[in-house]
């Protein structure tokens, strides 16, 4: 009797998704591996890496999504991750996910597959719906012309899945001799030719197909030219390419980018005639048609928010009973274990690590979930419907100008709610430094956890104008953000700016079951890695209030309440200099809502004895400070968490925290000091 | 009468032939890979309602740019 099962290291395979954006290639990721799939980052990157595992036909399949690219060059993170990934860890079937009705285009991709060496299968996807609609396809003979098994699929589907599978497993435990098919015409043929020969007998160990680095060479790739700069032969031949792709650019008249583009669309064009038949009815016709509404001259804005309105409420509002029930639960939690270890006669320290660091703790993290589940939700249907490219096209102006990218327009919004979701929306953002500066400016939209403090002070001092000074407060956080944003671009960011050139692709029902999938994983990934830091954040909180032992909790005689004494002098010049504000402060950095709550059990005050507290320790212009610091100082621990793991550093959410804390500081000095000035005091 | 202008000035609904792309940069790499090279038509289908970017049809999908970015590809109209 066999007591376990010796893994068949011939019955392993690894293949690789890889295709242009918006088409279905998650789809197809999770019809394959269904709830077997892992979301995280790729080393060192902002980029989302997706592993799953699938079993088919005996055979045990590791599938990573690679991320959508239009092509295969060095231009941007996700071409580079999706590159290395077949370069360096070679797996064994790359499944090119192309759209049938957009067959020219996402043969780009294809070529430049085949190009790299992979062993590629091409799969076809959303096939029927182009039989319908826009294009006969020829799989036999398109597969002919490229030299590429091809299958027709649609990635929702199994009965597809499984043709694909048995072409991959086919093509992984057969024998890979594939016969090139691809010409780029003589010139740029011969060229290249000669320079893979010159390679193949070099000392240049890149486990590279050599004609590859050629054309790569020949491109100035500068990821290629780095690897073999290294050696005398590496840099003959780059001197080599050098020369040759000046004789190219006089034989055509143009540089080679342009060149090699138009020979592998050339090539295409060549596949395309002899196997592809398009219909003469429009597909596009229907997305266009929608568009006359949707990106409308006169309506476009008004719709896009409304959408957003309405996502932003359905959110705030769907989600307000679940938090209000978590709120409760953990509520009722922290009473009960707090009057049982009472009961039980338990140290007050122990009452306080249970009910205020760990319950306090846990909860903190929870409390989220509602809204982070609902708005990525959310996010995921409105991108995966093909909407959000368009409110990128709608907003690009006016993000253009501060110097972001109209997709950036998303992640701001929703940075109202709440930070955490809105840096994590980020990633809607197909360029890395696009996304950083974007998670950057963020936190100086003013989330709604900053409200309860500007209610307070405001109805303590302002309760006339309530309203407008509000309204006013949230327009400075975003004068901020449109200022810090110019002052990124001109530093930091200079000379970066990436292209908008965007798709704009075909309408699409949203699949659901995806979007369920995908608003799990990254809800999953929230609870586990932001939560763990916001949660260890509230230990050390706790301890900081409890200890030395004996102390009244968060008194000026705990640790908190010491450094509180020690650190408000600081505030002294923006006219907050006591340890009560310093410490409200310091428990603001756990969660914004949490410094009302502070101030209430500092000043030992319920409601409306807190107003009254407030006004007694502040003067309006301290409280106008007050608010200013609270509005742009440092984003909470979950926040800071989120960047943390966005940005996949730690030189980033330490900025973050670092900017925006002198920034608040600066700019409530100001505010008190001005005030002062004006005899406003 | 063929003519010789940029994309950025085509109004909608006009279409044209690509030339070439002026210059060597990120963008120019990006536009030749979404399709925009020598000989291929390219129609304006709309201008978003800030006035830019731009939204254009080429090899059969819809690509928006901006009108800075467009100022790049010379076209041959009628």
């Amino acid at each position: 009797m066999k007591w376990f099962m010796i893994m068949d290291e011939s019955k392993k395979i690894r293949i690789a998704l890889a295709g242009n954006p918006n088409v279905g290639k998650t789809t197809l990721f999770n019809t394959l591996t269904g709830s077997h799939q892992h979301v995280g980052n790729w080393p060192g990157k902002t980029v989302e890496k997706k592993e799953g595992h699938a079993h088919y036909k005996g055979y045990d399949v590791e599938i990573v999504d690679l991320p959508g690219t239009y092509s295969m060059s060095a231009s941007s993170a996700e071409e580079i991750v999706a590159r290395n990934y077949i370069l360096d860890e070679r797996p064994d079937v790359v499944v090119n996910v192309a759209d049938s009705c957009n067959i020219e285009r996402n043969l780009y991709l294809t070529v430049q597959l085949i190009e790299l060496g992979a062993n590629v299968v091409l799969a076809l996807n959303m096939s029927k719906a182009a039989e319908k609609l826009c294009i006969d396809i020829d799989e036999d003979k398109i597969g002919y012309f490229l030299g590429i098994p091809t299958v027709k699929i649609d990635a929702n589907s199994t009965s597809g899945a499984d043709k694909l599978m048995d072409a991959v497993v086919s093509l992984a435990t057969g024998r890979k001799e594939r016969k090139p098919t691809i010409k780029y015409g003589n010139e740029i043929d011969e060229h290249t030719d000669e320079l893979a020969d010159m390679i193949k007998a070099s000392d240049i160990r890149l486990n590279y197909v050599p004609k590859w680095v050629a054309i790569k060479l020949l491109e100035n790739d500068p990821e290629v030219v780095d690897k073999i700069k290294g050696t005398d032969d590496g840099r003959k031949i780059i001197a080599e390419a050098e020369k040759k792709r000046k004789h190219l650019a006089d034989v055509f008249g143009e540089n080679f980018d342009n060149s090699i583009a138009d020979a592998r669309y050339g090539f295409i064009a060549g596949v395309i005639a002899e196997s592809v038949e398009k219909k003469n009815i429009d597909r596009i016709s229907v997305s266009e048609n929608i568009d006359k509404v949707i990106t409308n001259r006169a309506l476009g804005i008004p719709i896009f928010l409304a959408i957003m309105w309405t996502m932003f409420t359905l959110t705030f509002v769907i989600g307000a009973p679940f938090t209000d029930i978590i709120n409760q639960i953990f509520g009722w939690l922290a009473e009960s274990l707090g009057k049982w270890i009472a009961e039980y006669g338990g140290p007050l320290w122990v009452k306080t690590l249970v009910v205020d660091g760990i319950i306090g703790g846990v909860g903190s993290v929870f409390v989220f979930i509602p809204n982070i589940f609902l708005l990525f939700f959310m996010i995921a249907i409105l991108e995966d419907s093909g909407y959000m490219a368009r409110a990128a096209f709608i907003m690009d102006r006016v993000m253009h100008t501060i110097g972001l990218h109209g997709k950036s327009f998303i992640p701001m919004i929703i940075g109202f709610g709440c930070n955490v979701p809105a840096i994590m929306a980020s990633r809607t953002l197909e360029n890395e430094k696009d996304r950083i500066l974007t998670i950057l400016i963020t936190p100086f939209m003013s989330c709604s956890a900053r409200l309860p403090v500007y209610i307070l002070f405001v109805s303590a001092f302002f309760s006339e104008n309530q309203g407008t000074v509000i309204f006013l407060i949230y327009l400075t956080g975003i004068f901020a953000a449109i200022l810090s944003g110019f002052l990124f671009k001109k530093t930091l960011f200079k000379g970066l700016s990436s292209p908008f050139v965007m798709e704009l692709p075909p309408y699409r029902w949203p699949a659901m079951k995806g979007a369920l999938i995908h608003t799990w994983e990254r809800g999953n990934i929230f609870i586990k890695k932001v939560g763990t830091v916001i949660f260890s954040i509230m230990i050390v909180i706790w301890f900081l209030a409890s200890m030395p032992p004996g102390v009244e909790y968060a008194s000026q005689e705990s640790l908190i309440g010491m450094a509180g004494t020690v650190i408000a002098p600081v505030f002294a010049p923006a006219g907050f200099g006591n340890w009560q504000s310093a410490v409200a402060l310091m428990f603001g950095f756990a969660a914004k809502e949490v410094i009302v709550g502070t101030f209430g059990t500092i000043y030992g005050a319920g409601d409306e004895g807190l107003v009254e507290a407030i006004r007694s320790n502040f003067t309006p212009l301290s409280a106008s400070a007050f608010i200013v610091m609270a509005l742009l100082y440092v984003p909470c621990v979950s926040a800071v968490a989120a960047i943390r793991k966005e940005t996949n550093s730690l030189k980033w959410p330490i900025f973050v925290v670092v900017y925006t804390t002198i920034v608040a500081w600066i700019s409530a000095v100001a505010v008190y000091q001005l005030g002062l000035m004006l005899g406003l005091g | 009468m063929a003519k010789e202008t940029t994309l950025d000035k085509l109004k909608p609904k006009e279409k044209g032939k690509i030339v070439l792309i002026k210059g060597i940069s990120k963008t120019n790499k990006r536009l030749l890979d979404m399709g925009a090279t020598k000989g291929t038509e390219i129609v304006v289908v709309k201008v978003a309602p800030l006035f830019d970017p731009i939204e254009v049809k080429i090899r059969g999908y819809n690509l928006s740019l901006r009108k800075k970015e467009a100022e790049n590809i010379v076209v041959e109209t009628e």
